[in-house]
């Protein structure tokens, strides 16, 4: 292992870790505006009681996640400095720009608007109060928007040029300058398809937790019997305060749901166009040809681990779905690996010069087996969103009086399995994105291909203990903080929620303010 | 060949904000790493004492820390050459930084999530380190930036990190910890009610004096034997008396003139060595002509136009609702909940709606 591999891997695991908390908190900080907007404007005093129990419950489990996705940002923003130093000279021209706008339009408007929101209870009125929510809504959302900018210039640069001078890429007003990096197609087809699995995140999230506290409740109720006063607390809790927010969480999955198909839809499209070693390689395909199978199972040759495209076995597959998925023709001609990689071999050299000015030999085929399997798990884990919204609507039709709530084990059991999928298909896509990119780290962009770096010319110049102390450091600490984090989520999660009591005397609900206990 | 030290005004300029940025960090986080060392000087008055002591900056630390993210991140639009090497070069250092500052957030946030002493007094230990370290590497880091570093042709920084631990930077990071400390506890003197507040007020009567000493010995040592301009000798003379101003309106009890003159020093100390530091971003102490200076760290002048129209737009709006924010919450802690100042917003924004739509 050298520097650069420590660095890569570095960069692997703080940003995968990075992104378990990003969209839960991205999805989650929506989802509680909007429960706080119910509960603010709800005319009826059962409904407006559920939806303050819920943003509070939520709230504060969005508090616990808020923390360590902005404490792990930060390292995020100084690795590309620390380990990236010859990247960040290459770029920093074009890629700092929306890093700083991110920070100035978005990092101040959550941060400063969160602890308006948890400790501007009673000192703010209600409406205001609940527009502090929003805004940190607002800002996690912007702030997707800005990243997701910033990576798409690393997927496909636009705005800028290269100054033969410096060597270095800089912003362009002949063509579009930050203009254009913000409104890269690449970004603009990224950028739904990240937040959209963000609300995915927090509404199997949502419907998870409130689906395990129906159950219990609803058994607890019937364990009472319905006619004791106490059974009758578990009834109306299982019935009015978690089965809104089970059919709640499952509204966002299917709106999440729409969106991530017709955005990665796009996205594949486009992928096609502007990297298309990256698909091809995501459905193993080696060799050039027309009507092209969508592969479900590939099994590999001697060097399954590699990037070798040659013993790969492909044993089902569904006919022309990958050319439909490429162009909308199912008949269309699509560039495989190995092809591919001569071409790129004439057009970029066979070698490369690393930055100590070494010339090495360059492979332009990302790792097949990574690039494969992250892709589909990607869309393999979005299918248990899919039976637990589907499953959890069948457990609570009916309406009014009718209204269902369940108390099947197995139910319960599968939501929760159901929670960190969506985590995972999420961490699978960003693995595939990044490691398709390989070896580059600035992918040319196919019509002016002259702002490109590789990925071993990113790096610093670093001896390896140095990015190993650092790499041991990251992962022991954020291994520890992991832990930490699942316990408090867990235990905040398991909490619940206290009985809704009602005044004997004018039978008003107590419903609780929204405080945070800090 | 020499450095480029011909900057244009635009470069000039955005040195000038990058330093206002950092003095946006020391300001603002510097009192909340000084209630984070108060923490651990007033321990054994035990854990409820602390969480008084942190309620202080509970609602505001986390927009005051992305004072240095935003920083970092301009740093990196406006001269990537100056981050790039700087981010490298410091690499041990950083990461210590880095390290620090993750847990610190985990400290504030979960600090209060579970019911057991035990875990408020581990996490009060990391809030103490949290305090302390951040203020030491800053003042290590901006010593050597500004007496300068070995730098080779590549633009690589040559210096271990032992070399960055020299005598001029560790007295450096003694200052930062001893200015943010006693920052921190006329914050906190502004912000408790009796009889915290006549402690940390008598606490603070103490912190002054080394943080005089110290503070005029760093910063004299820099103008004599690093700064590469004169006119800095006025934010130095005015960061001194701001110091020493101090001593008697600590002892009159007029809070906030004290608090704002350790405001002022921790000003006059970021333009003592900002300025000094300028033409150059970092100088090479090995061979002069590989130091990186304002003029050829910097991005293209388009580039910094944008960034600047950028600023000029999202800076007043992050200012206005910052401010406003420390309205809110401008009470002493207590456990009064009374409205703030923001109530009269809504109405006010409604009578004007009305004002202006009502059919007469």
């Amino acid at each position: 292992m050298d520097a650069l591999d420590l660095a890569r891997w570095q960069f692997g695991i703080t940003t995968v870790y990075h992104f378990i908390f990003v969209p839960l908190t991205i999805g989650l900080s929506l989802l509680v505006a909007v429960m706080n907007t119910r509960a603010v404007f709800a005319k009826d005093p059962v409904r407006k009681d559920a939806w303050t129990r819920m943003t509070k419950f939520f709230g504060s489990m969005l508090i616990v996640n808020f923390g360590i996705g902005i404490a792990t940002g930060i390292v995020q923003e100084f690795q590309f400095g620390m380990n990236w130093s010859e990247y960040a000279r290459f770029v920093g021209d074009v890629f700092g720009a929306p890093l700083a706008l991110e920070g100035l339009a978005a990092f101040f408007l959550e941060s400063v608007f969160l602890g308006l929101w948890i400790f501007g209870w009673g000192k703010l009125p209600e409406k205001i109060h609940l527009l502090t929510i929003w805004a940190v809504a607002l800002g996690t959302t912007l702030s997707a928007y800005f990243i997701i900018a910033a990576n798409s210039f690393m997927q496909h640069p636009v705005g800028a040029t290269l100054n033969p001078e410096t060597g270095r890429a800089e912003l362009d007003p002949s063509q579009g300058s930050i203009l254009a990096v913000l409104s890269n197609v690449t970004a603009l087809a990224a950028f739904p398809h990240v937040v959209s699995g963000a609300w995915l995140v927090a509404g199997a999230f949502l419907t998870g937790v409130a689906s395990w506290h129906m159950v219990r409740h609803h058994n607890r109720a019937r364990a009472l019997g319905l006619e004791t006063a106490e059974g009758q607390e578990h009834h109306l809790a299982a019935r009015d305060l978690f089965r809104p927010t089970v059919r709640f969480g499952v509204i966002a999955m299917c709106i999440s749901a729409v969106v991530l198909v017709v955005s990665g839809d796009a996205q594949a499209k486009l992928m096609f166009e502007q990297q298309p070693m990256k698909m091809a390689s995501a459905e193993a395909h080696c060799d050039t040809s027309t009507d092209v199978p969508f592969s479900i199972l590939t099994v590999g040759g001697p060097d399954a681990f590699s990037t070798d495209c040659s013993g790969v076995t492909h044993l089902i597959e569904v006919p022309y779905v990958t050319s439909i998925l490429a162009t909308n023709d199912p008949h269309a001609e699509l560039q495989g690996v190995d092809d591919l990689n001569a071409q790129y071999k004439e057009q970029f050299g066979e070698t490369a010069t690393d930055i100590h000015g070494n010339e090495v030999a360059v492979d332009y085929r990302p790792n097949l087996f990574v690039t494969y399997w992250s892709f589909r798990l990607m869309m393999g884990l979005a299918a248990f969103s899919g039976v637990l919204a589907l499953w959890a609507l069948w457990a609570t039709r009916g309406r009014g009086e009718n209204a269902r709530t369940t108390g099947s084990r197995l139910f319960q059991w599968f939501a929760v399995l159901a929670i960190p999928m969506p985590f995972l298909a999420n961490a699978a896509g960003w693995v595939f994105t990044e490691i398709g990119r390989q070896p580059w780290v600035v992918h040319p962009n196919p019509l002016d291909p002259t702002v490109r770096l590789m990925t071993m010319q990113g790096v610093s110049n670093h001896p390896g203990w140095m990015v190993l102390t650092s790499l041991v450091a990251f992962t022991l600490v954020y291994g520890v903080l992991a832990v930490l984090w699942f316990q408090m989520m867990r235990k905040a999660a398991l909490k619940g929620v206290p009985l809704a009591q009602r005044d004997p005397e004018t039978d008003e609900l107590d419903t609780p303010t929204l405080s945070f206990d800090y | 060949m020499e450095p480029l030290l011909e900057a244009t005004w635009l470069q000039a300029l955005w040195f000038a904000l990058i330093a206002v940025f950092f003095l946006g960090y020391f300001v603002l986080e510097g009192f909340d790493f000084g209630v984070q060392i108060t923490v651990g000087a007033l321990w054994r008055r035990g854990s409820g004492t602390r969480g008084t002591l942190l309620k202080t900056i509970g609602p505001v630390w986390e927009g005051n820390e992305v004072w240095l993210i935003t920083g970092g991140a301009l740093l990196f639009a406006a001269f990537p050459e100056w981050y790039a090497t700087l981010f490298s070069g410091f690499y041990l250092a950083l990461l210590g930084l880095l390290l620090v500052l993750i847990v610190r957030v985990c400290a504030f946030k979960w600090r209060d999530k579970v019911d057991d002493p035990r875990w408020r007094t581990a996490w009060d230990a990391v809030h103490v380190l949290g305090g302390i370290a951040p203020p030491l590497l800053w003042g290590v880091a901006f010593s050597n930036i500004v007496a300068g570093v070995a730098i080779d042709e590549n633009r690589w920084v040559t210096s271990s990190l032992l070399d960055l631990l020299n005598p001029f930077a560790l007295l450096g990071g003694a200052v930062f910890v001893l200015l943010f400390w006693l920052h921190g506890l006329l914050y906190l003197a502004l912000k408790l009610e009796q009889p915290l507040r006549g402690r940390v007020r008598r606490l603070a009567g103490i912190v002054v004096w080394p943080t005089i000493a110290a503070g005029a010995a760093f910063l004299l040592w820099y103008q004599l034997a690093y700064s590469h301009a004169a006119w800095t000798w006025a934010p130095l003379v005015l960061a001194a008396l701001a110091l020493i101003a101090v001593v008697p309106l600590n002892r009159t009890g007029r809070e906030g003139l004290a608090f704002a003159a350790t405001t002022a020093a921790i000003a006059g100390a970021v333009a003592t060595l900002f300025g000094g530091l300028f033409p150059y971003v970092l100088p090479a102490v090995n061979a002069p002509a590989n130091s990186l200076t304002v003029a050829n760290a910097s991005s293209t002048e388009h580039t910094l136009t944008v960034m600047l129209i950028a600023l000029a737009v999202l800076l007043p709006i992050v200012l206005a609702y910052t401010i406003w924010t420390y309205r809110v919450f401008r009470h002493r802690i207590s456990d009064d909940d009374s409205p703030a100042p923001g109530s009269q917003l809504l109405e006010s924004a409604k009578q004007g709606y009305r004002n202006a739509f009502e059919q007469r």
